[in-house]
């Protein structure tokens, strides 16, 4: 009833004028408040790709949950997985607030609607990869995020600035793994190197296309969603993560990689962008098998859910 | 060791197996919940679990004075030196398998810790009182699931019937004793299994009374294979487990 409602207005040329000097403005937009339909689609759109892609991401991580090498180590991973289920959560709610409810993004997800980030099409095949996750998937995610803190609408935003302290927690422990690989036994070394290459190009394609090949990114920039570019943003964790690298003696598997010394900037070969855009429409390592699991869990879980519901509706009535 | 000693170790050996390989088994369902909001939740029972491990392998190493840490009693042991019950080893099944196993051996735990801590060993004594409390926790969650599950659909009420039935068969071990044990009762440090037995029994029979839900009828009762003998299962699930730290010895992770 609410949206049919809003939508109604949703085309208003003096609503939206006020609308977009309130966001000139810095203004945050919050869900009861008149907002352009296409704002809403947006970021109905964007933020449940970030749930779905807090949830998916579960997945390459619990791969190697029962072959943690220590109990430590375990535990630390475990808590992440768990941090990121409560990122999904999180998300969904905020999502929730523009008026699209969770079982219906989750039919999108399963319908291939929606899209979750596809760097968790990538397999984990060594336990390196655990740190190389945290260390650089978070650290992409991280620098995302901080510029999605400052987000024109309110519950992304109060979202982001949650999350993103649990994101530099699981960076710093994914980055101490990878210290603790390069720091052991030559097949270690070779684990941590093994897990860079494999996972160095699909963190920096977190970022998306290049601006001039992002056609949400215009839109997204004009309603304050996004407030700095998909190219910029990649830069951004280039300049911080290379220098953690070779710190530890892990090699960047780019042989054009230079620093610039009068940008201050490092310069890296071109993405890949036919494998990017094969992984984005579903041609990648994993995506079959993360949906796959991901419709096969909640089918399962159907009579769970179901028996639940069955029993509070009873017990309501009492 | 003396004989004394020799008792705690293994005793100490079977509380943190438990935790262990349940908190192992728990971690199976990582990203494969039925809803999102109960994958939150198995990992936290799953990181209590394992907590509780760390601590009481710890302190059996610390007893055994040969210097062996939590990770070499948790990955470098066999299968036969395990000293967990057989009902934490069983494979996950379905949600009301898990659900019910965590059930079972939870209250198990909540009245074997209750009486723990108030024992003479002061560092034994101090870990049951810490993990009791998500002890606690763990019967409440994994009851409130009985309950839904029990007085839910016709489907759910099948389901956690046949868990029931599968899974009660272990349930006597749990409460196994030997002469070591026997030995460390005497002086105050260990539970009497003999005591909380019953406590075990009313707790979850007053529980399922609440849906009117039947206590499995039968049947024969898996009993006195504690010394090291195992089900089939902990040989697949310490293979996963223990396979880095096995795969590259003297590795440090
Ligand atoms: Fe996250
Ligand atoms: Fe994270």
């Amino acid at each position: 009833m609410e949206t049919l409602e809003k939508k109604s207005v949703a085309e208003d040329p003096i609503l939206e004028e006020a609308f977009m000097t309130r966001l000139l403005n810095g203004e945050k937009i919050e869900p009861k408040e008149w907002m352009p339909e296409n704002y809403r689609k947006q970021l109905t759109r964007m933020m449940s790709q970030h749930a779905h892609s807090e949830v998916i991401g579960m997945q390459p991580e619990a791969n190697w949950i029962t072959r943690a090498p220590s109990l430590l180590r375990k535990v630390i991973l475990l808590a992440k997985i768990q941090d990121e289920g409560g990122h999904g959560l999180y998300l969904y709610g905020s999502t929730e607030t523009l008026g699209t409810d969770r079982s219906e993004l989750i039919e999108q997800l399963h319908e291939g609607k929606a899209k979750y980030s596809s760097v968790f099409n990538y397999p984990t095949l060594n336990w390196a990869d655990i740190g190389a996750i945290g260390w650089l998937v978070d650290g992409a995610a991280i620098v995302n995020q901080t510029m999605l803190a400052k987000t024109s609408y309110g519950p992304y935003s109060r979202a982001m600035l949650r999350i993103c302290k649990e994101e530099g927690f699981h960076n710093r422990q994914g980055y101490d793994l990878m210290i603790a690989m390069m720091r052991g036994t030559k097949e270690q070394q070779e684990m941590a190197q093994d897990a860079m290459n494999r996972w160095w190009w699909p963190a920096l394609m977190m970022f998306g296309p290049h601006d001039k090949n992002s056609s949400n990114t215009i839109e997204l920039m004009k309603y304050r969603i996004k407030l700095e570019s998909n190219d910029d943003l990649r830069q951004q964790f280039i300049d911080r993560t290379i220098p953690q690298a070779e710190i530890i003696g892990l090699t960047i598997p780019d042989p054009n990689l230079k620093f610039n010394k009068e940008t201050g900037h490092y310069e890296t070969s071109d993405i890949n962008w036919d494998e990017f855009f094969n992984v984005i429409r579903g041609k990648g390592p994993c995506n079959k098998q993360r949906m796959h699991n991901h419709i096969q869990a909640h089918e399962e879980g159907k009579w769970v859910r179901e028996a639940a519901e069955a029993y509070a509706s009873k017990h309501k009535q009492l | 060791m003396d004989k004394n000693q020799h008792a705690l170790f293994n005793y100490c050996l079977r509380l943190g197996d438990n935790s262990l390989i349940l908190g192992q088994r728990i971690t199976e369902w990582c990203s494969h919940a039925p809803i999102l909001e109960e994958d939150i939740a198995l990992a936290n029972l799953a990181l209590d679990l394992i907590g509780q491990a760390r601590e009481f392998l710890t302190y059996a190493g610390e007893i055994e004075k040969k210097g062996r840490a939590e990770d070499d009693l948790a990955f470098l042991r066999d299968a036969n030196e395990f000293r967990n019950a057989l009902l934490v080893e069983q494979p996950n099944g379905d949600f009301a398998h898990t659900i019910v196993r965590q059930y079972l051996f939870s209250v198990f735990n909540y009245h074997l810790l209750t009486e723990l801590g108030k024992g003479k060993d002061s560092t034994l004594a101090a870990i049951a009182v810490k993990s009791l409390k998500e002890c606690t926790y763990h019967v409440r969650h994994s009851g409130e699931w009985i309950l839904r599950m029990g007085d839910g659909t016709e489907e759910s009420k099948r389901r956690l019937f046949n868990a029931f039935e599968d899974l009660w068969m272990y349930t006597a071990e749990l409460f196994d004793t030997d002469e070591s044990d026997d030995l460390l009762v005497k002086k105050g440090i260990a539970v009497d299994m003999k005591t909380i037995h019953p406590l075990w029994l009313e707790t979850i029979k007053a529980h399922l009374d609440k849906i009117s839900f039947p206590l499995p009828s039968n049947h024969y009762l898996v009993q006195g294979i504690k010394k090291g003998k195992h089900s089939e299962h902990l040989g697949h699930i310490l293979a996963e487990m223990q396979f880095l730290p096995r795969a590259y010895p003297g590795t440090k992770w």
